[in-house]
This record gives structure tokens, C-alpha cells and sequence, in this order.
């Protein structure tokens, strides 16, 4: 019986339709250490789904691999049916795979808008000659990617910092237009290396409606690596638990809260329970 | 808000140059062609002007110029250091020699040329050879570049740096390049064709003409910097500068965009390739050497990564020490003291000194962009606090 469930529900994971990501036991070996071992994970369509676990638990290696900046040692990656495994980063980005980072990696002496454009850089079609000529049609190009780079700037809460160097702004605003900047690159799946580091109730308060909005308004998954749990239980639907390379668990906020291997891999093991 | 006027001026479209440029360039002109060999001149001013700036040095700063823009598009824009620049300026050369004079005895082609149809060589029109120089060099740019840029910064330096040895020793020893003579080796092409401009062909000491020529040039490629720099292109190179990572995370394909900024950099060293075989109508071998590779970098470092007004302001300072003020100087020490001390023997000690002092004192360079203005001064502030926070602590 339980066995009949399993082969159901792995049917139901490896469906291209449900998931426009999916990554098939991913393995990640540096030397002699196996930094991410066997992990398989999906991204549904317009969902929010996380990724947990201790400091050292493989998650970011694990983003490097889904964005091409790792090639793992052994699995695959289906974006939307098709298999992107060995294409290089920019070609992933260009998809639309977008990401941010753990500790902000913003073109500081950029404005926000230039950040923004430069994401835009594969969808735009102007060469050396057009630009130099400054043909209509590059003309219009431009103007068309600035106006729509106001319009994310906007959505994303930093409207009006558009000239401003990003190495002016805010913290809190430096993280809107990371993500901002990842919009840009009209993302199916968006990646988010702790978002939330660094900002106050708050502001992640902030932050979690953000997100909610995005995903309700536009066609796009979101995958989250965050170690502040009130944001990860608010915003996912489903959590996946990394412990030294390995998954450890999987499922609903409520079921991963009292399944006792990530509390273990959390809090250590009770006294009482080694043998 | 003054931080929020600077990235407006950063990011606003500047058509205003083109007319500054103009009236600066034609006063140059006049200058050069009408007022000094005019005969009512004071005969003192005449000697002057000819000791401190004749129109020779006027002409070669402005190719030294034209270089340098092309080196800032690599260097300044894209962040990629090249020690080898020298490579471009030596096919630009060679183009002229080969495409604009008489060293192909045994083959007879003209095209629009400025000499007789019984000449014998390749004669082509000097405008196309322009073309065909910066494309040729545009080409090799990639070639150099293919392999090389896959390395990052200091590896990179190294690799341009011996492509910038290779070059010029293959044209250098070149009189038997497989059994083809493709440079005369040392001896060098000796008499390039004048350039033809519909009512007269400007020869080599037709300097005032020359100097327009090449004032137009320059501003060609000041249009292209700028316009380029303003673009999706131009985007990509400053993201590449600032983080190579992130930018490759964007989207931004890293070879191809670093690749199109080597492309264009040649294709200015082609220009100025053979805009200086006109100059000096010839091309020497002995002349692509190592130290014009530096010396093209000092003027952008000198004058202002990135900001092309910067660069040509620090290509102009530097080549005119070089070529002309620096003995004119010590022609005037010496007379007013009556020592015979060789101050053009002490060019690099000077430059050596000088670039010392600018690292110490205004590390942006003399003109800088306003970005790295930024960065740099910010980058002080902080090392200001650190050190006042660890004296803190140490007390």
C-alpha cells in the first residue's frame, strides 16, 4: 500500500506540466567533500517553496548548481521539460532562471535603473553598429527598457531611487532592487538567497507581502534559502530540510515544524535518545 | 541630493561636446595652418609655438590619443587589463605599409589611390585602408582575444603581454615569414602613399591638413566611445567591471561582451596604426616596442579610466613630455644655467615620479569619471575609519 503511494507521488513530481523546475539527484563533490549528496527538488508552477537547513548544509552550493555556476558531479535539471544541466550561467539566466544573493551583489556604481537595463542585457537586441548609429529603432528599444524598468523599480518598492548609484540606497532598499534587478530578466523561477538577512520585523513583514504579491500577480515560482523561520513558514508552501548535503525531509510548514530529524538537525540530538 | 545630481549627470545624454570640440579643434587648425607660417607672425612667437609645440608633436599626441581612447574602451570600460596594446598599433601600421605603398613591387593594384596608375604596390585609397586597418585589427582582437579572455586579471595582464611581444617580433624578423616578406624586417616600409583629400594629397609635412584629419579621427572616436558607452553595450562592460560573477548571473554572456570591447579597442589601435603610418611616412618596426604598451596605459590610468575627456588629456600631457616639452625644457634650463644636462635621457625617471605622486595624490587620474571618483574617495573615508576605529581599540 504505502509503496503504491510512493510511485504516485513520484509521478506526479517528474510531470513537466506541475513543475517548471525540477532537479534529479543533484550531487556536488569538491574534492573529497560531498557538498550536496543525491538531492532531488522541484519548483511547481507559481509556487513558493523553501530551502532550510544548518549553516553548511549545502543550500547555497546547491543555487550554484540550479543557476550554472556549479556543474554537479551527477543528476540533471529539467526546465520546463527541457534539460539546461550544462548550459552556462548566462544562457540559464536568459531562460529565466533569476536569483539573488546571499550577501547583496549589486553593480554599485550603477544606478538602479542601469542595474535593471543591464538584466535586460539578453533580451535586447541592439549591436555596436545600431548603438553607435543610434538607429529608431534602438531609440526605441531603450526607451522601451527603461520604461518598463521603471515599472519593476516601482512594483518592487525603490521607484524612486531610478538615478541613484545603488551603492547609495538603503540596505533594506539594496535588497528590493537585487530583486528588482532579478525581475528584470523576466524570470519563471526566482531564487532567493536569504532575502531577509539583515532587515528588522518589520521590514520582512514588508517583504513577505512583496513576495505574495509577485507570485499571485505574475507567473512565477519562487525558491527561497532563509534562516528566519517566521518568514519561511509564512510564505511556503512546501519546505525541503538540507542537512551536510543531504535531504532530510520534505513537506507542509506544519509537517516540517514537528518532524523530529530536522529538529535534531536544528537543536542537536536529546541526552536521553543516543544509544 | 548632491549624490542624487551626480548619477544624473552620469546618466544624461551630452550632445554639447560636439561643438566645444569643433571650435577647440578648427583654433588648432587656424593655428597650425594659417597663423604660423604666416609671414607678419612675430618672429618670436614663431619660435616659441615651433620649441614648445610644433605641429609635428601636435600630430603625433593626436595619434597617441586616438589609441588611447581604444585602450580605455578595454582598460576603462570593460576592466580588463592589457599590457599589450602595442600589438594593434603594429597590424594597424602594417596595413598601411602593406595596403598604401609600394612594398608589393611585383603586384600592380589600385583602388582610388593618390599616386600614379604606373606605381607599382598596392595603392588603396587611405580612407579604405582606415577601414580596412581597423577592421583587420578588430579581427585579430578577437583572435588574441578567444583564448585569452578567459582568464582574469592578473593571468589576463600576462597573456596580453606576451601577444604584445609576439606581434611586433613576428613583424620584426618578418623578412622571411614562412618565405614571405611581410614587413621588410628591420629595415621597415620606408614612404607610405599621401593621403588623397579631393583637391590635393596631403604629404608627410602637409601638418596642418594632417592635424584636421586626425582631429577627426579623434572625435570619431570620442562619438563611438560615448555612444557605446551609453548602450546595451556599454552597460555590459561597466557590469562586467564592477562584478563579473553577478553580471554573468544577469544574463550578460561574458566572453562575447569582453570580446566586443577588445574588437572595438583594436579597432581604434588600427586607426591610429595608420593614421602613424602617415605621420611618420613609414612603418619601423623597432617602433612597436613594450614600453608604448605602458605608456598608452599610464596615459588612460594618468588621465581618467574611463572618462574619454580624462584620457585625451592624459595621452596629450604624456606624449607631448615625451616627444617635444621635456627637451624644450631642458633646452631652456640649460641655456639660462649653462649646464648641458640631457633631459629627454630622463623621459621614464620623470614619468616614473610623476605616476608615484598621482597614485599618492589623486589616484582617479587628472579628468576622472564621476563613478570611480566616487568609489575611490569613498574607499579613503573607510580606510580613515578603520584606522581611527583600530587606534581606538589599541588604546
Amino acid at each position: 500500500m504505502k509503496k503504491s503511494y510512493l510511485v504516485q507521488r513520484r509521478k506526479w513530481v517528474s510531470n513537466p506540466m506541475a513543475n517548471v523546475l525540477e532537479a534529479q539527484n543533484i550531487s556536488v563533490q569538491f574534492g573529497g567533500l560531498l557538498a550536496v549528496n543525491n538531492v532531488t527538488f522541484t519548483i511547481p508552477n507559481k509556487s513558493i517553496v523553501s530551502l532550510i537547513g544548518p549553516n553548511g548544509a549545502g543550500k547555497t552550493t546547491f543555487f550554484n548548481v540550479l543557476t550554472g555556476l556549479y556543474k554537479p558531479s551527477a543528476g540533471k535539471i529539467i526546465y520546463n521539460g527541457k534539460e539546461i544541466t550544462d548550459l552556462p550561467p548566462h544562457k540559464i539566466a536568459e531562460i529565466g532562471i533569476a536569483r539573488t544573493f546571499q550577501n547583496i551583489r549589486l553593480f554599485g556604481l550603477m544606478t538602479a535603473q542601469e542595474n535593471l537595463l543591464v538584466a535586460m542585457h539578453s533580451h535586447l537586441k541592439s549591436g555596436i553598429t545600431s548603438t553607435i548609429l543610434r538607429t529608431p529603432k534602438q531609440r526605441k528599444e531603450e526607451s522601451e527598457a527603461e520604461e518598463k524598468a521603471q515599472e519593476i523599480l516601482d512594483f518592487a518598492g525603490v521607484g524612486k531611487w531610478t538615478h541613484e548609484f545603488a551603492r547609495n540606497l538603503s540596505y533594506g532598499d539594496q535588497r528590493r532592487l537585487e530583486v528588482a534587478r532579478a525581475l528584470a530578466l523576466n524570470p519563471k523561477v526566482l531564487l532567493l538567497d536569504e532575502p531577509t538577512a539583515g532587515m528588522n520585523a518589520q521590514e520582512s513583514q514588508v517583504f513577505i507581502d512583496f513576495i505574495n504579491k509577485l507570485v499571485s500577480e505574475r507567473d512565477i515560482a519562487v525558491m527561497l534559502i532563509e534562516h528566519d523561520m517566521k518568514v519561511v513558514m509564512a510564505l511556503s508552501q512546501r519546505i525541503t530540510v538540507l542537512d551536510q548535503g543531504e535531504r532530510i525531509a520534505e513537506g507542509s510548514p506544519d509537517e516540517i515544524k514537528n518532524n523530529p530529524r530536522v529538529i535534531e538537525a536544528y537543536l542537536g540530538k536529546p541526552k536521553g535518545a543516543r544509544k | 541630493m548632491a549624490k542624487v545630481s551626480v548619477a544624473n549627470n552620469v546618466t544624461r545624454s551630452n550632445r554639447k561636446w560636439i561643438i566645444g570640440y569643433s571650435i577647440a579643434g578648427f583654433v588648432l587648425f587656424i593655428t597650425y595652418q594659417f597663423l604660423i607660417p604666416w609671414d607678419g607672425l612675430p618672429s618670436g612667437i614663431y619660435q616659441v609655438v615651433n620649441q614648445w609645440m610644433p605641429p609635428s608633436a601636435v600630430n603625433e599626441s593626436l595619434v597617441y590619443v586616438i589609441m588611447a581612447l581604444g585602450l580605455n574602451i578595454v582598460v576603462g570600460y570593460a576592466g580588463l587589463l592589457d599590457l599589450g596594446y602595442v600589438a594593434f598599433w603594429a597590424i594597424g601600421g602594417y596595413c598601411a605599409g602593406w595596403f598604401m605603398s609600394e612594398f608589393f613591387y611585383f603586384l600592380n593594384v589600385h583602388f582610388l589611390g593618390s599616386v600614379p596608375a604606373e606605381a607599382p604596390g598596392i595603392h588603396i585609397n587611405f580612407w579604405m585602408v582606415l577601414v580596412i586597418g581597423g577592421f583587420v585589427c578588430a579581427l585579430f582582437g578577437v583572435l588574441i582575444g578567444a583564448p585569452t579572455l578567459r582568464l582574469k586579471s592578473d593571468y589576463l595582464a600576462l597573456v596580453t603581454l606576451g601577444f604584445g611581444e609576439i606581434i611586433p617580433q613576428v613583424f620584426f624578423n618578418g623578412e622571411n615569414f614562412f618565405g614571405f616578406n611581410i614587413s621588410n624586417g628591420t629595415r621597415g616600409i620606408v614612404r607610405v602613399d599621401p593621403i588623397p583629400v579631393g583637391v590635393k594629397d596631403l604629404g608627410p609635412f602637409d601638418f596642418g591638413w594632417k592635424l584636421l584629419i586626425f582631429l577627426f579621427l579623434t572625435a570619431a572616436m570620442v562619438f563611438i566611445s560615448l555612444r557605446l558607452r551609453r548602450g546595451r553595450l556599454g552597460r555590459a562592460w561597466l557590469a562586467i567591471r564592477e562584478d563579473e560573477l553577478a553580471a554573468s548571473m544577469m544574463g550578460v554572456p561574458l566572453m562575447r561582451t569582453k570580446l566586443a570591447a577588445y574588437a572595438v579597442g583594436a579597432f581604434a589601435g588600427g586607426l591610429g596604426g595608420v593614421a602613424f603610418a602617415t605621420h611618420v611616412d613609414g612603418v619601423y618596426a623597432e617602433r612597436f616596442n613594450f614600453t608604448i604598451s605602458i605608456f598608452l596605459l599610464a596615459m588612460v590610468v594618468l588621465g581618467g579610466m574611463g572618462n574619454v575627456w580624462g584620457v585625451i588629456l592624459g595621452a596629450f600631457v604624456l606624449s607631448w613630455v615625451n616627444g617635444n616639452g621635456l627637451s624644450a625644457f631642458g633646452r631652456v634650463y640649460n641655456d639660462a644655467f649653462g649646464t648641458k644636462i640631457d633631459f629627454a635621457s630622463f623621459t621614464f625617471l620623470i614619468f616614473g615620479l610623476v605616476l608615484i605622486l598621482m597614485m599618492l595624490f589623486k589616484r582617479e587620474g587628472l579628468l576622472p569619471e564621476s563613478r570611480l571618483k566616487l568609489m575611490l574617495h569613498e574607499e579613503e573615508l573607510d580606510e580613515e575609519v578603520v584606522s581611527g576605529s583600530k587606534k581606538k581599540v589599541g588604546k
